[in-house]
């Protein structure tokens, strides 16, 4: 089954505004966050200050380029509150994700707030189809991730039957969209694409046992070829899906059922692309790294958050009637990060692992690879040469407590592979530390 | 007195030649394996080994960028008849005395059975042994 494509829009007195109107709209909320960033926050007041911006400077969506950027590493340091611009007391939620080194980062959020993340995922399942006589069946994971609570938030505010699943324990899932004749499905789509084959080697047809229709997947990088594999596994729309914690949470801009692009929430959130070495503003239709801007937000504002994702943002008008701007698919990263499994994983974390255990080297390789749709992450380090003794206890006990750290600190397990000290290449310069074998 | 022997244990990946660059290593040193037992987990091994020159082995081992280590271990010499490990182990856990790995081979000059032993407690376990009258080697030729 398909989803039809009509009635499909939410809030179309938001997403279907003329550009003029919108802009408007988003120079006055952007025109009230940099002043309520400046008061607040002192690491904003600071840098503004430095560079001699006053927030009344900043008139317009075009004045954004003279705001200083946030970067990940400003969650990192100033973790947990330092970037909170509303007293803690009228934080009602916190969410995370992991960090660059360890440290995780987390987002507070007002009443507000998840309420402005609640509606941008509630456009998002609209968009795909989704409303009051749907099921949907959530398989992100719930937790600090984003994930799962955005996805059941939306669902339920759209008047949905939401069935909270989070992810793993395929077989029952799929009992559980079988028995339950669940409509919609929310995952990654790589998970959504085991889903799929567990679905065809458990004999059943989705066309006659199945009522799925259509689906949000996102908080991984994906590909057509996956959205084609996707599609015809489960007969159904597989719809993408774009956000970070940073920002909101999954939501913050989504595909219709035309599926060219994801249509970002504009008056939620100011897009830019922006040349990640030159730092200056790129225009529409030219690849480069994403930039955020909240603007509606009030516990964890962010000003020019740089996702250091690459993607292309287009302003043609789409044929579903809304006028928002929409992003291409992401094609790349300006850092090292990885996504695995949904979860953001850098090498420094590894790597700060790796300096914690003795016996081991801080050389290491990850090798990323994704097997029957489900990543996998390998860790290759190579043991010193003093710890190396006669038993393979001594060996298993250090593989065990990498693999016991890596899952702490990562929030994935990873396979441990023990090789011989200096057999990992030395380069001069930038090591070489990743391997990534996913065909994406 | 010393009565333990010499083993070298050699960290090993699992993947094809790694056995052929140590063998080599090790012939073309001139080094003669006296016996030998291989512990592997699903990535990795460790060869053990006790060879007729422990350093010149170690040595040649190292310069194929192998990591060794050395270890003592005891080799009980063992008439080559039915039963006669079962009273040796009988006796070692009598003794509350646990083998962290073992293996044996039988020596192709004196036609005995050479038992090693790895035993957290080496001197322990040698009082234990020879008290009871068991014949522990102090080299394997």
């Amino acid at each position: 089954m398909k989803a039809p494509k009509t009635h499909n829009i939410y809030s179309p007195e938001y997403e279907c505004m003329s550009r003029d109107a919108l802009r408007e709209l988003q120079n006055e909320r952007l025109r009230r966050v940099v002043k309520h960033e400046y008061d607040n926050v002192a690491i904003y007041r600071e840098r503004m200050d430095a560079k001699g911006i006053k927030p009344e400077d900043i008139k317009t969506v075009d004045d954004l380029r003279y705001l200083p950027f946030t970067n990940k590493t400003d969650l990192r340091d100033t973790f947990p509150f330092g970037l909170l611009a509303v007293p803690k007391r009228d934080i009602v939620r916190i969410q995370g994700s992991s960090g660059t080194t360890g440290k995780p980062i987390v987002s507070g959020y007002t009443e507000n707030d998840v309420e402005v993340w609640t509606e941008m995922v509630a456009r998002a399942i609209v968009a795909a189809g989704g409303g009051k006589d749907d099921i949907v069946q959530v398989c992100y994971g719930y937790g600090l991730f984003t994930g799962g609570l955005g996805a059941h938030q939306g669902a339920t505010r759209i008047g949905a039957m939401t069935v909270p699943m989070s992810s793993g324990n395929t077989q029952r899932q799929i009992l559980m969209m079988k028995e339950l004749g669940s409509t919609m499905l929310c995952c990654t789509p790589s998970y959504a694409i085991y889903i799929g084959e567990t679905v065809r080697d458990m004999g059943l047809d989705p066309k006659k046992d199945l009522r799925l229709k259509s689906g949000c997947f996102g908080a991984e990088p994906w590909t057509e070829e996956m959205r084609q594999r996707l599609e015809e596994l489960l007969d159904i729309d597989a719809c993408d899906i774009y956000g970070l914690t940073e920002i909101a949470g999954p939501g913050v801009s989504f595909e219709c059922l035309e599926k060219k692009g994801m249509h970002v929430n504009e008056d939620h959130v100011i897009p830019e692309i922006i040349d990640p070495v030159t730092e200056e503003p790129l225009p529409y239709g030219t690849a480069g790294e994403l930039v955020f801007t909240t603007i509606t937000k009030e516990g964890m504002p962010m000003l020019r958050y740089r996702t250091h994702d690459i993607c292309v943002l287009h302003d043609e008008p789409c044929a579903c009637g809304r006028t928002t701007v929409r992003m291409g698919r992401i094609t790349g990263r300006t850092d090292d990060m990885l996504v695995i499994r949904g979860v953001n994983v850098f090498p420094s974390q590894i790597e700060s692992v790796l300096v914690s255990v003795k016996g081991v080297s801080p050389f290491y390789m990850l090798i990323v690879d994704r097997v029957h749709s489900t990543d996998s992450l390998e860790v290759q380090v190579e043991i010193e040469e003093n710890s190396f003794s006669d038993t393979v206890s001594a060996l298993e006990n250090i593989r065990n407590e990498i693999s016991e750290k890596v899952k702490s600190v990562v929030g994935i397990s990873a396979k441990i592979t023990l090789v011989s000290p200096k057999s990992l290449p030395r380069s001069e310069g930038k090591a070489k530390r990743v391997i990534d074998n996913r065909k994406l | 007195m010393n009565m333990t022997v010499k083993q070298i244990s050699v960290f090993i990946e699992n993947k094809p030649g790694t056995m052929v660059s140590i063998t080599d290593a090790l012939g073309t040193a001139g080094i003669d394996i006296r016996a030998m037992s291989l512990a592997d987990t699903q990535d990795f091994g460790i060869l053990r080994l006790i060879v007729s020159d422990t350093e010149k082995a170690r040595a040649a081992l190292a310069s194929i960028g192998c990591v060794t280590s050395v270890t003592d271990v005891i080799a009980a010499v063992l008439p080559d008849t039915p039963g006669a490990m079962s009273g040796m182990v009988r006796l070692l856990a009598k003794n509350n005395i646990n083998i962290e790995y073992m293996y044996a081979f039988i020596s192709n000059t004196d036609k005995k059975a050479y038992i090693v032993l790895r035993i957290k407690d080496t001197d322990t376990a040698v009082k234990v042994l020879t008290d009871a009258g068991f014949s522990l080697a102090k080299s394997i030729n």
